[in-house]
């Protein structure tokens, strides 16, 4: 196999004195959907927020398409063509949403503006319907489409998705998760999702890594974690929807 | 519609009824508020003896503006209110084309300010229009000005500057200094103001890049009063509190505004007055705002102008999409100052004279008052808001009727402040956003464009 597009090695991470990720080793490869799943607090968003580079790993090395990019300022991260919809989705809410999706863009340089807008709103057609209305007066699963569409307007190499379930319904959450399966398919796009669905998430993943307090205790295919008796009793039970 | 009329002629003996009982309530309660601070007042006498002055007719006078006051408010005013809500509610929603003049309201506001000056000394003779294009046009110009460039800072990039008005002296004393010593002119001088005053907008931008809010607040508030403190200390070169007098005016193309035979006066075969000179400053002032106007409506279409937009609302967001918020918050302040810098050398060449007391931090936070309560960002709303504040301010200077009610000691200039405190608080309440609150949209989709203004009346875009 060639080498990974992504490859997290080793990384710990704190938030002043107290370890968040204790040498965490996850790698993404080109057409991938990967998926992290984990209980609260298990350190699943600090590792996507490590990827962005804020706050930095303390020690460990994250490489990105050949490069390290443990080091780099968030933008410079970005720059290389890691988009993020990131946690509680942070579009601007008094910009229309046609204006989210040109911020989207501005890595871009609006080169593909108008024939990337068409697409994201051939993915989400709601969007197209809102695209004069302010992102604030969006309802939730709205919004989530206008944080995937906005990171999708930079042409991403990769795409990091930080709970895209968040607080959404499940019928959303559905429609959603086949947008994501449907870019990955049709576009090549490599997607690395965080995820506390975890039967959405195991059943739409290629691979997937669990984490429990900072460590990656398990890994492998979506399918096999879907039936290994351990994830289906931590992660699992009456979750099934 | 008949039930409604007699209804209110049933209720309208009610509610006189009701509005007598309350304003003598109101009337009551003055009279206990204000019996000890207005009806009595403690003095020194020759022999340094306190004596005790009775002021009954004062006193009477705020008893009876409460009584009229909560009188008319509730006969007239709240059924007035109730009415308008009810006729709202029972309407239907009708969607309103724009009128003429709000749709090109800017335009019409620019062709009257180009037309204020002749009009002016028309109406009210050459010696007459004076106070009238100084004081009413380029005082609430010049706030304008400061005002759309503290904008860029805290309307657009949601920084709250506190200390804006250092950059106003910085523009000021650069043009005073450099003029005084160096005699160089005040075309030369005024994009050197411009470009010193963004300077010292990145030197303050520098130390608070990591701070936001509360905190961003208080350092800006600290650095408006080094600048200021440094005027003052400074005595070899700033003069100190005496300040720096004599400073050049601004000529036109070379011409001179004085007295003298190449003078603008003799040249054009005019009256020798001083007004000549005040009409060109509120042309130039004029000028600098429609610049200002001009470089903020582009900044905001451009992708520098979307990011401090963007910043405003998430700035981790702005991050993870690639916007080096370090530059974005850098060229905002500068920007900023940059204007601040330049109504700054404006003013000095205005007064002719420059002293730390016109920078205290009263100045940045009317400044500041005028871009909150014209509404963030919009600057058809901050220049409402200017010429209500500023020139609300200078009508009081004309109030002196007022003195017959209240006596010769009643100086209005002095209520000044409470004028200003009260007009806030009446548009946080009725309009908290501002006078123009929404956000204008700087994009749209493409195809709405071709689509006509017979078609777009429902409401979108």
């Amino acid at each position: 196999m060639t080498a990974p597009l992504l490859q997290v090695k080793a990384v710990e991470t704190y938030y002043g004195n107290i370890r968040a990720l204790s040498g965490v080793d996850v790698e993404v490869h080109r057409g991938e959907i990967v998926s992290l799943i984990g209980a609260n607090g298990a350190g699943k968003s600090t590792l996507m927020m490590t990827i962005c580079g804020s706050p930095q790993a303390r020690t460990g090395t994250v490489m990105f398409d050949g490069h390290d990019i443990t080091r780099l300022p968030t933008h410079e991260i970005a720059r290389m063509r890691i988009a993020q919809s990131p946690e509680g989705r942070r579009i601007f809410p008094r910009m229309t949403v046609f204006e989210n999706l040109q911020m989207g863009a501005s890595l871009d340089n609006l080169k593909h503006f108008d024939e990337d807008v068409e697409k994201i709103f051939r993915l989400f057609p709601r969007l197209k319907e809102r695209q004069a209305q302010r992102g604030g007066t969006l309802s939730g699963g709205e919004q989530q489409m206008l944080s995937i569409g906005r990171a999708l307007m930079a042409r991403p190499k990769l795409l990091l998705l930080d709970e895209p379930s968040l607080g959404l319904a499940p019928l959303i959450v559905k429609g959603i998760f086949e947008a994501i399966k449907k870019l990955n398919k049709e576009e090549g796009l490599t997607v690395f999702l965080v995820e506390q669905n975890a039967f959405g998430a195991l059943k739409l993943s290629d691979r997937a890594y669990v984490l429990v307090n900072g460590r990656v205790t398990m890994s492998g295919t979506g399918k096999d974690l879907l039936a290994n008796p351990e994830v289906r009793a931590a992660y699992l039970e009456g979750g099934r929807h | 519609m008949a039930n409604i009329a007699s209804t209110t002629a049933s209720a309208g003996t009610e509610v006189t009824a009701r509005a007598l009982r309350e304003s003598v309530f109101a009337g009551l309660i003055t009279l206990g508020l204000f019996v000890l601070f207005v009806g009595l007042k403690t003095d020194q006498n020759i022999r340094n003896e306190l004596i005790l002055t009775q002021r009954w007719g004062l006193l009477a006078i705020f008893v009876i503006i409460a009584m009229v006051g909560r009188f008319l408010m509730v006969a007239y005013v709240q059924p007035w209110l109730a009415r308008r809500k009810a006729a709202k509610a029972a309407a239907p929603e009708v969607a309103k084309e724009e009128s003429f003049f709000s749709r090109n309201f800017s335009r019409i506001a620019i062709v009257a300010l180009i037309l204020y000056p002749p009009v002016i000394v028309a109406l009210f003779g050459i010696q007459g229009s004076l106070k009238w294009v100084d004081n009413f046009g380029i005082q609430i110009l010049i706030y304008v000005m400061l005002a759309w460039g503290l904008n860029i800072v805290v309307g657009l990039a949601g920084l709250l500057d506190l200390g804006y008005v250092a950059f106003y002296a910085v523009g000021a004393y650069s043009y005073a200094l450099l003029s005084t010593y160096f005699g160089l002119s005040f075309w030369v001088l005024l994009p050197v103001a411009g470009l010193l005053a963004a300077c010292w907008g990145l030197v303050l931008g520098f130390p608070v890049l990591r701070l936001r809010g509360d905190y961003l607040a208080i350092v800006t508030l600290a650095f408006g009063e080094i600048i200021r403190l440094v005027l003052i200390n400074w005595t070899e070169v700033t003069k100190g509190t005496f300040g720096v007098s004599g400073i050049a005016k601004a000529t036109l193309f070379g011409i001179k505004f004085d007295a003298s035979k190449d003078g603008f006066a003799a040249l054009m075969g005019l009256p020798i007055s001083s007004v000549y000179y005040k009409i060109f400053l509120f042309y130039l002032i004029l000028g600098l705002c429609l610049i200002t106007a001009f470089v903020t409506i582009r900044m905001r279409r451009m992708p520098i102008g979307r990011a401090w937009e963007a910043l405003r609302e998430d700035e981790i967001a702005c991050k993870s999409l690639g916007i080096n918020t370090v530059t974005t918050k850098l060229t905002a302040f500068a920007m900023g100052a940059m204007f601040g810098g330049i109504a700054g050398s404006f003013f000095a060449v205005r007064q002719g004279f420059v002293s730390p007391e016109s920078f205290v931090f009263l100045e940045s936070a009317v400044i500041l008052a005028i871009v909150v309560l014209g509404g963030m960002g919009s600057l058809t709303g901050i220049a409402v808001a200017a010429v209500v504040m500023i020139g609300g301010t200078e009508i009081l200077r004309e109030l002196a009727f007022l003195k017959v009610i209240f006596g010769p000691n009643f100086t209005p200039e002095l209520y000044r402040m409470l004028i200003f405190g009260l007009a806030m608080v009446v548009v946080m309440v009725w309009k908290p956003r501002g006078f123009v609150g929404s956000r204008e949209p700087t994009a749209f989709l493409r195809e709405r464009k071709a689509v006509s203004g017979s078609f777009t009346k429902e409401g979108h875009g």
